[in-house]
């Protein structure tokens, strides 16, 4: 038995708007892997709940006309990962969700809500910032576009203003088309673990694949939230791919990252793994674009 | 507290049951159900001994609200076996490769190696693994688990070939 105050149920999506409009201090309740292990905890004891699980017009993929890939924020990581548009068009994205947990945590955990809980792990979040995803934020009032790089404000606060809900993320066809990604999650065991770091990188290469026309990367765990960095990417495009570009892109990734020691990890391994990582996600990424390092 | 109906197929039979609102889907299960395969280890979704088939997924069914089960088919481990109550193939081969030591974790590792069993192509030990990688288990070092999975996966990959 959970310890919940009230449990709001919903029929519709304006049905759970209206009901965050009258009870503000109630959460959303969705897949529930973060919320019900809290309210196990007592950090969320005897918090009122709006259950929005049941809320099929939330959840699936699908290609719309003007080619961006909307996701809606009830997808199970399950879904993610084995949905045929994510796999033709951002398979990164679906080796990313498939780190999370177990099969169990992945048939139940949803994408929306690994970003909504606003944790700087989250392993949808680094190749969502990489892949500049606009999120689609809805109040009774009406619905505001924002960019996902603007979403985290701090460790588990995210820019959801009261009445809001995640009600879509979308990828834009120029954000994806002729990109090729790739993710490393480092922890301590292959399962069931939170990433000590993650590292998401996609590049786009001209057409005789010998320079970078794009790159994109972002991290997890190396800030309080999850980050782009602005100063790999500006040294890495236009840039020849070769090794000098691989210590471009760390050096540049350092620059920008701040870790902290926590029990899982030093700053100081993180910084090393920063290091590290940003060059190998970057080979690889070149690599599945049909590149090759001193080719 | 509030309470609801909630209507579900459990190991083939359509069922109502009344629940608190604020019950887990092990709760129910448990409590009205009788169905005591399923474990509370954790309780918090992390060590698998709740697992059931959910629409033939795995999930958790400690961290799986009660209310969620509307509609759904749910399969336990005393739906594997027959209605005279002989064992399934998995649960025999749990117990020829001695993948069963306290047996606590047995039911949640069974119910996560379905989708595995069920698979139409062999599956690597790796991909076992992986697949059961949601379960935990203090007395067996899973080495005996993997066994029984993978030889009731090629045994049944072998009976559809012949057939």
């Amino acid at each position: 038995m959970y310890n919940f105050g009230t449990i709001y149920e919903t029929t519709s999506v304006e049905d759970a708007l209206r009901l965050k409009k009258e009870h503000p201090q109630a959460h959303f309740l969705a897949g529930g892997s973060d919320i019900l292990i809290k309210v196990r905890e007592g950090k969320l004891a005897g918090c009122d709940v709006i259950n929005i699980y049941n809320l099929d017009e939330l959840r699936g993929i699908c290609l719309e006309e003007d080619g961006s890939i909307l996701i809606r924020p009830l997808t199970s990581f399950t879904d993610v990962a084995m949905h045929p548009i994510i796999k033709q068009y951002i398979p990164v994205l679906g080796e990313a969700v498939n780190q999370i947990g177990g099969p169990q945590v992945r048939n139940i955990g949803t994408i929306g809500g690994n970003i909504c809980n606003g944790v700087t792990s989250a392993d949808s979040a680094t190749t969502l910032k990489a892949y500049d995803a606009m999120l689609e934020i809805s109040s009774i009032d009406g619905t505001r576009v924002l960019p996902y790089g603007e979403f985290n404000l701090g460790p588990g606060k995210v820019d959801l203003r009261e009445g809001e809900l995640l009600c879509g993320i979308r990828i834009r066809k120029e954000s994806y088309e002729k990109t090729y990604g790739h993710y490393i999650k480092y922890a301590m065991r292959r399962a069931m673990d939170i990433a000590t770091l993650g590292c998401s990188v996609n590049v786009t290469l001209s057409e005789d694949k010998k320079t970078v026309t794009r790159l994109r990367i972002a991290f997890g765990v190396a800030a309080p939230i999850p980050i782009r960095s602005t100063t790999a990417e500006a040294s890495a495009n236009g840039h020849a791919v070769n090794e000098a570009l691989l210590d471009l892109v760390s050096e540049g990734a350092l620059a920008d990252v701040n870790p902290r020691t926590s029990w899982r990890a030093s700053k100081e391994f993180r910084m090393q793994l920063v290091k590290e990582m940003a060059k190998r996600a970057t080979k690889a990424a070149i690599e599945k674009a049909g590149g090759t390092i001193n080719g | 507290m509030a309470k609801k109906d909630i209507t579900c197929t459990v190991n083939g039979k359509v069922r109502t049951y009344s629940v608190d609102v604020r019950e887990s889907l092990s709760d129910m299960l448990r409590g009205q159900a009788g169905l005591d395969s399923i474990k509370h280890g954790c309780d918090v979704g992390e060590c698998g001994a709740c697992t059931v088939l959910i629409d033939g997924k795995p999930f958790n069914s400690c961290i799986y609200m009660a209310i969620w089960a509307e509609g759904k088919e749910i399969i336990t481990l005393e739906g594997l076996s027959d209605t005279k109550g002989a064992l399934s193939d998995i649960q025999q081969a749990f117990i020829d490769e001695g993948a069963v030591q306290c047996g606590f974790c047995t039911p949640g590792f069974i119910m996560a190696s379905i989708p595995i069993i069920s698979s139409e192509t062999e599956s690597s030990r790796e991909e076992i693994r992986r697949q059961i990688s949601g379960n935990l288990c203090r007395c067996t070092g899973y080495e005996n688990i993997v066994n029984a999975i993978e030889k009731t996966q090629k045994k049944r990959i072998a009976e559809k070939k012949s057939k």
